[in-house]
Parts: C-alpha cells; sequence; structure tokens
C-alpha cells in the first residue's frame, strides 16, 4: 500500500477504530481493581464486565428506549417503502407541471442538517402550532421526524430500478386484459421488490440511530426518548460506562440491519456499506 | 385516469405534509417578527461566534478529508491489497452508525477517562469539551463522502491514459496532477459539496463532546438546538435553521450542477 496507505490506515485508526475498540472495551469494563495471578484478572473481567454491559442495557430506561426505537423504525421504513414506490412511480411515470421541482425537493432531507430538519417540523407540529397540530413529546411527533429525514431512502433506492423497467412486458399485460393493479402487482413488483427492500433496510438503519431531527421534538420525558436520545442522557449524566454499554448494542443492531440490507441488494449490484 | 390523479394526490399530499409546509412555515416563523428581527438574531454576538467555530472547523476537516478520500480512492480503484474490503468498509462506519455513539466513542478513547486520555493529558490535549474534541468528531463523521464520489468514476475511466503517460515517462505525480485528477474533478468537486454540508450540519457527534460551551464549542447547529432547548430563545433557533437551510440549498443545486458534468456522480449519497 504504500507510505500514503500507512498515513490512511493510521488516520483510520485514530478517527474511526480506535474510539470505537475503546467504547465497546469500556461498556464491559469493572471499575474495581483486581490482583493476583492473570487469569485472574480475566476470570473477573469476563464475568464482572459482561456483567456490567448486560446491567446497562437491561435496565429499565434502556429497555424502553431500544424498544421504542426499534418499533419506531420499523413503521417509518414500512410506511416509507409503500410512500417511496408511489412517489417514484410518480417521479418516473407521470407528467405534471412541477415534477422535476418536486424531483429535487426529494434531496432536501439529505442536504438539511438534522437539527433543521427538527426545527422545520417544529414550526409547523411544535408547541405553537400555526394550524393547532401540537406533537410536541409524542411519539406521532417522533415518527414525523423520522419519516421525514428517511424518505429519500425509500424514494431513490425505488427510482432508478422503476426507470430502467421495460414498458413492453406492461403493454402486454394490459393486452392479455390485466387492470392496472393486476399489471403492477404482477409485473411490476417482482422486479422492484429487492430495490423496495434495499430502501427499507437503508432507511431502518438511519432511523434506528436518528438524534438531531428528533432531539428537539422528544423534549426529554421518559416516554418519547429513543435509544440515541437515551445515550444522550447518560452522557450528560456523565454515566460512560452505561453510555458505551448501550452504544454498543446499538451499534451491533445497527451493524446487524445493515450487513443483512448488504448481502441481500448485493444481488443486484448496489451497495449499501 | 382516475387512479393516476388519486396516485397524483397522495404523493402530492404526503410531501405537502412531510416537507413542503413545514418548509414553507419556518421561513414564516424566521421571518414572524421582520426581516430586522431576523437579522438582528442571525448577528448577535453568540450566532456570530458559533458561525465562526463551524467555518474553522470546516476549514480543519474538509481539506484533511479531501486528501484522504482521493489518496483512498486511489488506493481501492487502482491497487490490489489483503483487507481491501475490511478498509473499503471503514469508511462508510461513522455515516452508518448513530452520531451519538461517535461522540461517545471519541470520549472513550481520547477524554480523562479514555484510554488514551493519560498521556494525551500529559500534553494538555483532551476532547471533551474542547474545540479539538469537535474537529475529530466532525472529521469522523465526514469521512466517506469524498472517497464515494471518486470510486465510481475512476473505475469507470480506466487505467489506459493512465498507462499511457507511464509509457511516455512521466512520474507517478506527474500523471496524478495531469491525467488522473482533470478526469475526476468534478467528483472530487462533489464529493468536497457533500463533506462540507456534513461537516456544517453535524450535531449529534459534535453535542457529545461539545459540552456546549458559548463562544468555545458551540457550533452553529448547537446553538440551534441550544437557542430552543435551553434559552428559549425561539426565533433564535428559527433564524439560524433557516440559514443553514439556504446553505443546503445552495449545495443542492452544485451538486446538480455537478450531476449534469459528470453522469456517475450518484444522487443518494448520505
Amino acid at each position: 500500500m504504500g507510505g500514503g496507505g500507512t498515513l490512511i490506515v493510521a488516520y483510520l485508526s485514530i478517527i474511526v477504530i480506535l474510539p470505537i475498540a475503546a467504547m465497546v472495551s469500556h461498556g464491559f469494563s469493572i471499575s474495581i481493581g483486581t490482583k493476583g495471578a492473570w487469569f485472574e484478572f480475566w476470570r473477573w473481567h469476563v464475568a464482572f464486565g459482561f456483567r456490567t454491559f448486560w446491567d446497562a442495557v437491561t435496565a429499565v430506561g434502556a429497555r424502553n428506549a431500544i424498544l421504542l426505537s426499534l418499533w419506531l423504525s420499523l413503521a417509518v421504513a414500512t410506511i416509507n417503502a409503500v410512500m417511496g414506490v408511489a412517489i417514484a412511480w410518480v417521479l418516473v411515470r407521470d407528467r405534471f407541471f412541477g415534477r422535476t421541482f418536486l424531483d429535487s425537493v426529494i434531496d432536501l432531507p439529505f442536504a438539511l442538517p438534522t437539527i433543521v430538519a427538527g426545527v422545520v417540523l417544529l414550526a409547523i407540529y411544535g408547541p405553537d402550532s400555526p394550524i393547532h397540530v401540537d406533537l410536541f413529546e409524542t411519539w406521532m411527533g417522533l415518527m414525523l421526524a423520522l419519516l421525514f429525514v428517511t424518505l429519500p431512502f425509500s424514494v431513490r433506492s425505488v427510482q432508478p430500478v422503476l426507470a430502467s423497467l421495460d414498458l413492453d412486458s406492461e403493454a402486454a399485460a394490459r393486452t392479455l386484459g390485466a387492470g392496472t393493479v393486476r399489471t403492477f402487482v404482477s409485473v411490476v413488483l417482482p422486479s422492484l421488490w429487492p430495490s423496495v427492500l434495499a430502501g427499507f433496510g437503508l432507511a431502518f438503519a438511519r432511523a434506528i440511530g436518528e438524534f438531531g431531527s428528533i432531539s428537539l421534538i422528544a423534549g426529554g420525558i421518559p416516554r418519547t426518548t429513543t435509544a440515541s436520545y437515551y445515550i444522550f442522557n447518560l452522557t450528560s449524566g456523565f454515566l460512560w460506562t452505561d453510555a458505551a454499554a448501550v452504544s454498543t448494542a446499538l451499534l451491533v443492531i445497527s451493524l446487524i440491519v445493515l450487513v443483512s440490507a448488504n448481502v441481500f441488494s448485493r444481488r443486484f449490484q448496489r451497495r449499501l456499506l | 385516469m382516475r387512479a393516476r390523479w388519486t396516485l397524483r394526490t397522495v404523493v402530492l399530499a404526503y410531501l405537502g405534509i412531510l416537507i413542503g409546509l413545514p418548509v414553507v412555515f419556518l421561513v414564516l416563523k424566521a421571518f414572524g417578527h421582520g426581516f430586522g428581527a431576523f437579522w438582528g438574531e442571525v448577528t448577535q454576538t453568540d450566532a456570530l461566534s458559533a458561525l465562526k467555530l463551524s467555518l474553522i472547523i470546516a476549514a480543519v476537516a474538509v481539506p484533511i478529508n479531501t486528501v484522504v478520500g482521493v489518496g483512498a480512492a486511489l488506493l481501492i480503484a487502482r491497487h490490489d491489497f489483503i483487507g481491501k474490503r475490511i478498509f473499503d468498509t471503514i469508511f462508510d462506519v461513522p455515516v452508518a452508525i448513530s452520531p451519538i455513539i461517535i461522540g461517545v466513542s471519541l470520549v472513550l478513547a481520547y477524554s480523562r477517562i479514555g484510554w488514551f486520555g493519560a498521556p494525551l493529558a500529559r500534553w494538555g490535549l483532551n476532547v471533551l469539551f474542547t474545540p479539538l474534541g469537535v474537529a475529530l468528531a466532525t472529521m469522523s463523521v465526514s469521512l466517506p463522502y469524498v472517497l464515494r464520489s471518486i470510486v465510481p468514476v475512476l473505475t469507470e475511466i480506466g487505467q489506459d491514459q493512465e498507462h499511457a503517460a507511464r509509457t511516455l515517462g512521466a512520474g507517478r505525480l506527474r500523471i496524478f496532477w495531469n491525467v488522473t485528477l482533470p478526469s475526476i474533478r468534478w467528483a472530487v468537486l462533489y464529493g468536497v459539496t457533500l463533506t462540507i454540508a456534513r461537516t456544517l450540519g453535524e450535531f449529534g457527534a459534535v453535542l457529545v463532546v461539545s459540552g456546549n460551551i458559548t463562544g468555545v464549542t458551540q457550533t452553529l447547529p448547537i446553538y440551534i438546538y441550544d437557542s430552543w432547548d435551553q434559552r428559549f430563545d425561539v426565533l433564535g433557533s428559527y433564524s439560524g435553521a433557516l440559514v443553514l437551510a439556504l446553505i443546503s440549498v445552495a449545495v443542492l443545486s452544485i451538486l446538480a450542477v455537478l450531476r449534469r458534468r459528470e453522469r456517475k456522480l450518484l444522487v443518494d449519497f448520505a
């Protein structure tokens, strides 16, 4: 790899690899000193270190926060999978004034900083809502924020596949008497669903770790505390060992989601991670 | 025909509720007390010092991540080595996991309580509640964008011209400057634009390490959060958010122009 390669690996180690290793190890650490032979130390470390991790992750607050993140992400990824197909369909097949503008609007949630996304939603769905829809400190508010930030994943995964589809087979199906719905389900959907699932995986992975866009609308009450918000609360209280343990759990969940989405999508040549 | 109209209506309503109306109301709220009030919020001392720190951090993180990204892209597209897949994957880790995790991991490596805390403290270095920590967190979350923009283009253009230049006697540096760089320049610009956008906008990772000290570790996104959550200065929050939103729109326009020049550039970059 040469000298340049070595420098890059050193840089990666400093800003990614070593910090994550330190965090994972800290999540399993024990604070009491141990004396004796090295095997004695490791026995203590493994037994009590795992206990540290387990206690932090199964604490009521942590468990509720992780469960909230999981079901919210699942719901959000599902809703946007459906809406993503609908939006992609309109963008690719429909023709109307302002379609190009609509197409560029889809990228806005990508480009907006997450805290700005949070403020944008509070401007209309916050405590001083001009249309009297106050979603502050509700799971609906969290869901709206997550739908906002994950929408581009769902649309942009499906859109190029839909655009590259051969229109002839759809025309053939129609000639043979299939209606709009039947044509979509039996002809379009079979070639579309791998990309829909890829978008689902990306949206789920993004939603499970999201913090910025929900940090204001969540308000800080237990009922709307997601996994990342819970970790942030721990760091505010300087409970770094607990924070490391819950972070490690969240890290593992994210990696499982991304690796399975990646294994799945490699079949149609699109890298996700 | 009716199905088409129904679908069109549903899609427009969804995008309107989720994106359109909120953005319109952000603008209305930011200018709710007139342009003067907006301008007053944007130009007050804390906002300006937050903007200044954001720009300084970007000035550090963007060049470093650009050089690293170009170097790594050349390694990945032009060389074979053991562990290439892992090397490639590590670049995506910081943007694939929660930014909060990035913040926590940096603290547990480089702050007083971290792995390397003691030796670093002897040098007077600490990442918790310092601009150094903010810079590290920002560098981490903006790591892959240049690399991801360049690699598809490098693979597409192939090595024929580079080989020709070598046959003609050009050295490695000369080949890079005169042959490789001109053909990837739009892709590099694309990646740099994305890196700048992420650098100016990063919130979660920075919040964990910053400790939110006004004038010292408060970046623009943290200022927006602080205005809403701690100082109850809602107008300050709306005004700051509008400034960053305008920057995002500018970023999107630049990206659209660059995509027209180079087809290989991806729309979905996050």
